[in-house]
C-alpha cells in the first residue's frame, strides 16, 4: 500500500518528536482514512494549541498541530503522524471515517479550528476555546458556554414528540442531557448532550509532572482509577526510559483486574435492578462492594487511589497479604458466579435482555466501539490481548465476545469476563515474582511523544503525552473508553421503547466525567 | 425458583450490626483520621507540606495543620515524612458541621452535632435527599450509592435517596462544582421545599478536592449553597457519610452507639 507513512511504536512506548513524520494536512488526513478502511482504528486524535505566552505560536505555519494515533491491533503496532494546520479550517475526516466524528467536534471546541463537512459540529463539552479569539462557531470571547443550550437533532411531525431528560435525573448518577425523539412510545433518535462534570483536566495536567497530577489522573473517571493511573505511569516510564519490576506489574494486572471484578459485579446487580430481579441485584451490590474491599486491602482505597505509581506501586504485597487476598477472591468469585448464574435461569430477565437495545457489527466498527460493548457485537477487540503491555505480555487472557450486541450480550460478556478476571487474579497471587515494588523514575525525555493504552473495565483508556524542550508535558491527552461508547447507546435506542432506556444505558455504564474530562 | 431460593440461603443476611453491634473492619492501610506527632518534627523541615498535592498540609510554630477539608488522604505526606511525626489513623469518624472545624491538628476533631431541635424532629426518623454530583469523578456518588445496598441498609434509619427534588429533604452534593453544572445546582436546591439541609460529600464538594485551582470549577458546594454537613475523604469511607449522616439527626451518641429514640 502507497502513501504517506505514520511512525511505528509499540504500547507503552514512546518516541522523539522528530521522529513522527510532519506531514501536509491532505496526507495525514489520507493516512487515517486509509488506516481506518483498512480495519485499524483511530484511538486519538488531538490538536496542540501554544500556551498564549508561548513564542511557539509564532513559528511557521499555522498555531495548532493536529496529531493522530492508529491502532493497528493484528500487528499489535500503533501509527502517529502529525500536521501544522495551515488557517482556521480543515476538510473533516468524518464523511471518510466516522470515527473520527467525536474527535473532530472536541478538536473543534479546544482548538476553534473548523472541520469542514463535519455532518454534525457541536460542541461535545461547552468551554471556551483555548485559544482566545478563535472559536469554531463565533460564539463570543467572554461568555462562558451553557451547557444544553444548543441546536438538537428534532424529528418534526404531528405524531412526533420530543422528550428531554437531565442533567439531574433519576438516582445517584453524574449529570447529562438526553433528548429523545418519539412516535408514541418509539424512539426514533437520542441525542446526547454532555459537559456538565467538565473540570479542565487536560489543561491541569499540561506543564506536569507536578505533585498534583497523580491525584488528577486518579479521579478522571473515579471508578476507573486504576486504568488511568495506570496509562499515566506507563507514559512517564517510556518517557523516562524505566523498566517496572516484575512484581509491581503484576501487582498492577491484579489491581486492573479487581477493578473490572467490582464494576463488572456491580453492573450485572444493576442490570438485574433495572429488570425487577431483586436477587441478583441485592448479592452483587454486597459482592461488588467485596471486591472494592479487596482493592483496600492493596492499598486502604477501595477505589486504588494512591496504588499505581511510576516506577511500580505504591504499596508492597506481602506473602501474607497476598494470601489473605486470595482467600477472599475465592469468595468472591463463588458467590459472584452463584448470583450472576440466576440472571441466565429466570425467564424474566432473559426476557427483557434479549433482543433489547441492539448495535450491529457494522455501526460498531464504523463508530469505533471499545470495550464490552464492542465485544458485545462480536468484535474481539481487547488491549490486553491486542497490544499487551506489562504483565499481559506473559500472561494471556482469552478475549469474550458474544454476536448478538444486545444487553443480553453485553451482560454476557461481563459475566464471562469476571470468571476470567477472577482465575488470572489467582494465578497471580499464586505466583508473585520476588522484585521491589517500584523504582526511582528520572527526568523524563524532552521533546518526545508517549502512548499508552490500558484496557479498563469500560474498555480502552488511551492517554498520550507530548513533552517539550524540558520534559514537561505540552500536551497531555487522555481519552476515556467512555468517548468512543456514548454514540453508541444513542445507536442503541434507535427503535427502541423509551422505557428501556434506564436499561440500555446502564448495559454500557458509561462514564460521564470520564467523557467531559 | 428453587435456586434463587438456595441462592439466597448460601448467600446469607450481610447488613452490618453497626452502629448497634461493632463497626466494620477497615483494612490495616485505611487511611482515617491524621494523627500528628509535632514533637518529632526535624527543625525546619517542610517535607509534608511540600509533599501534599492540595496544599492541604501547612506548617504552624506548633506543627503541622492539616485541612481535612482540601485533604485527599493520599499516602503523600506520611510517606515524605522522615519520622514518622504524621500518619493516618483507622478513625473513620471526620465529619462536622462548620467548614473551619476541618482545620486539624492533633486535637480531637468537633464531630458533627445533630441539627437543631426542630429540624432533628421533621428529619430525624426521615431524611429524603436528592444526590447533585457536580463534577464528581463516580467515586464519591459509588461510596453514597453503597448506603443503599443491604450492606449498610440506610433505609434502616429512614434516610432515602429520591429522585426528585420536590420529595427531598435537602441535598447530598459531590463534586467540585463545575462551572457547567452551577445552574443546574441552584434550581435543584431552588426545587427542594424548605426546610432544607445540605450535606457536602468528599474533598471536592468541600473544597473543590484534586481539581482546586482548575477555573472550571467553583471549589466546592458552599459556593452556591449554604452546607449543614461536610464530610471528608477521597472519596469517604460509606462508614464515614453514614455516621455523618447519623451524627446529623442526633441519632448517635459521642461514642458512636445509637442514640436512645
Amino acid at each position: 500500500m502507497s502513501g504517506p507513512r505514520l511512525a511505528t511504536l509499540r504500547n507503552g512506548s514512546a518516541l522523539p518528536l522528530a521522529a513522527v513524520p510532519d506531514l501536509p494536512f491532505e496526507d495525514l488526513r489520507d493516512a487515517v482514512v486509509r488506516e481506518t478502511a483498512e480495519g485499524n482504528r483511530l484511538v486519538s486524535f488531538f490538536a496542540s494549541v501554544p500556551e498564549p505566552a508561548s513564542p511557539a505560536s509564532s513559528r511557521a505555519g499555522g498555531e495548532v498541530e493536529l496529531l493522530a494515533v492508529v491502532a493497528d491491533d493484528e500487528e499489535g503496532t500503533l501509527g502517529v503522524g502529525r500536521a501544522r494546520l495551515e488557517g482556521e479550517r480543515f476538510p473533516s475526516l468524518t464523511p471518510a471515517c466516522p470515527q473520527a466524528h467525536w474527535f473532530e467536534r472536541e478538536i473543534a471546541e479546544q482548538a476553534g479550528v473548523v472541520p469542514a463537512g463535519h455532518p454534525w459540529l457541536k460542541p461535545i463539552r461547552f468551554h471556551s476555546s483555548w485559544r482566545e479569539g478563535h472559536d469554531a462557531w463565533g460564539r463570543p470571547a467572554l461568555a462562558h458556554p451553557v451547557p444544553g443550550v444548543t441546536d438538537f437533532y428534532r424529528v418534526e411531525g404531528e405524531e412526533v414528540h420530543e422528550v428531554a431528560v437531565g442533567p439531574v435525573h433519576a438516582g445517584v448518577i453524574e449529570p447529562g442531557h438526553f433528548r429523545f425523539q418519539c412516535h408514541g412510545e418509539e424512539v426514533f433518535h437520542l441525542e446526547i448532550s454532555l459537559g456538565y462534570q467538565h473540570r479542565d483536566v487536560e489543561r491541569a495536567l499540561a506543564g506536569g509532572p507536578h505533585k498534583g497530577t497523580v491525584p488528577i489522573v486518579e479521579t478522571i473517571a473515579g471508578d476507573t482509577t486504576v486504568a488511568h493511573a495506570w496509562a499515566y505511569a506507563e507514559v512517564v516510564e517510556a518517557l523516562a526510559g524505566v523498566a517496572v519490576p516484575a512484581r509491581a506489574g503484576a501487582v498492577r494486572g491484579v489491581a486492573l483486574e479487581l477493578e473490572r471484578l467490582a464494576n463488572h459485579v456491580g453492573d450485572l446487580g444493576a442490570l438485574a435492578n433495572d429488570v425487577g430481579f431483586l436477587p441478583t441485584a441485592s448479592f452483587c451490590g454486597r459482592i461488588r462492594g467485596d471486591f472494592l474491599n479487596m482493592t483496600a486491602l492493596l492499598c486502604g482505597s477501595r477505589f486504588g487511589r494512591g496504588l499505581i505509581r511510576p516506577g511500580g506501586v505504591g504499596f508492597a504485597l506481602e506473602p501474607e497479604r497476598a494470601g489473605r487476598l486470595a482467600e477472599r477472591l475465592v469468595a468472591g468469585r463463588r458467590d459472584a458466579l452463584e448470583a450472576i448464574g440466576l440472571l441466565w435461569e429466570t425467564a424474566s430477565v432473559t426476557a427483557r435482555f434479549e433482543g433489547t437495545g441492539v448495535v450491529s457489527p457494522k455501526d460498531a466498527e464504523e463508530i469505533g466501539l471499545v470495550g464490552p460493548a464492542a465485544r458485545a457485537c462480536g468484535i474481539g477487540r481487547d488491549v490486553r490481548h491486542d497490544h499487551p503491555h506489562g504483565i499481559y505480555r506473559y500472561v494471556h487472557l482469552p478475549v469474550v465476545t458474544a454476536s448478538t450486541g444486545d444487553v443480553a450480550a453485553r451482560a454476557a460478556v461481563r459475566a464471562a469476563e469476571v470468571e476470567r478476571s477472577a482465575d488470572f487474579v489467582a494465578e497471580q497471587l499464586a505466583a508473585l515474582p520476588e522484585t521491589p515494588a517500584r523504582v526511582p523514575v528520572g527526568p523524563l525525555a524532552a521533546d518526545s511523544l508517549a502512548v499508552a493504552l490500558v484496557e479498563g473495565w469500560r474498555g480502552e483508556v488511551c492517554h498520550v503525552a507530548l513533552t517539550d524542550g524540558d520534559g514537561r508535558f505540552r500536551r497531555y491527552k487522555v481519552t476515556d473508553p467512555s468517548f468512543h461508547n456514548w454514540f453508541g447507546l444513542a445507536l442503541a435506542l434507535r427503535g427502541e421503547e423509551i422505557s428501556n432506556f434506564p436499561l440500555c444505558n446502564k448495559s454500557f455504564n458509561l462514564s460521564y466525567c470520564g467523557h467531559d474530562l | 425458583m428453587i435456586k434463587t431460593l438456595l441462592a439466597r440461603a448460601h448467600q446469607g443476611h450481610r447488613t452490618l450490626a453497626w452502629p448497634d453491634g461493632p463497626p466494620p473492619e477497615l483494612p490495616d492501610r485505611f487511611r482515617g483520621l491524621p494523627a500528628i506527632d509535632a514533637a518529632r518534627c526535624p527543625d525546619g523541615c517542610r517535607a509534608c507540606a511540600d509533599a501534599c498535592p492540595t496544599e492541604a498540609v501547612s506548617l504552624s510554630p506548633a506543627g503541622p495543620r492539616v485541612d481535612l477539608g482540601r485533604c485527599l488522604f493520599c499516602p503523600e505526606c506520611a510517606e515524605a515524612c522522615p519520622e514518622g511525626a504524621i500518619s493516618f489513623t483507622r478513625d473513620y469518624r471526620l465529619s462536622v458541621r462548620r467548614r473551619e472545624e476541618l482545620v486539624f491538628s492533633g486535637e480531637p476533631l468537633p464531630l458533627a452535632t445533630s441539627l437543631e431541635t426542630e429540624l432533628r424532629r421533621l428529619f430525624g426518623r426521615s431524611l429524603r435527599l436528592r444526590q447533585v454530583s457536580a463534577g464528581g469523578c463516580n467515586a464519591c456518588e459509588a461510596d453514597v450509592n453503597v448506603l443503599s445496598t443491604l450492606v449498610w441498609d440506610v433505609g434502616r434509619f429512614g434516610i432515602q435517596m429520591v429522585a426528585s427534588p420536590r420529595h427531598a429533604d435537602g441535598l447530598l452534593i459531590t463534586g467540585p462544582v463545575t462551572r457547567n453544572m452551577e445552574l443546574a445546582l441552584r434550581k435543584t436546591w431552588d426545587a427542594v421545599p424548605e426546610p432544607k439541609i445540605v450535606i457536602a460529600v468528599g474533598a471536592c464538594a468541600i473544597a473543590g478536592g484534586p481539581f482546586w485551582q482548575s477555573p472550571e470549577q467553583l471549589g466546592g458546594a458552599a459556593a452556591v449553597v449554604p452546607v449543614d454537613l461536610f464530610v471528608p475523604g477521597c472519596p469517604p469511607h460509606p462508614a464515614t457519610i453514614l455516621d455523618g449522616l447519623l451524627r446529623l439527626l442526633g441519632r448517635l451518641e459521642k461514642d458512636g452507639r445509637v442514640a436512645a429514640r
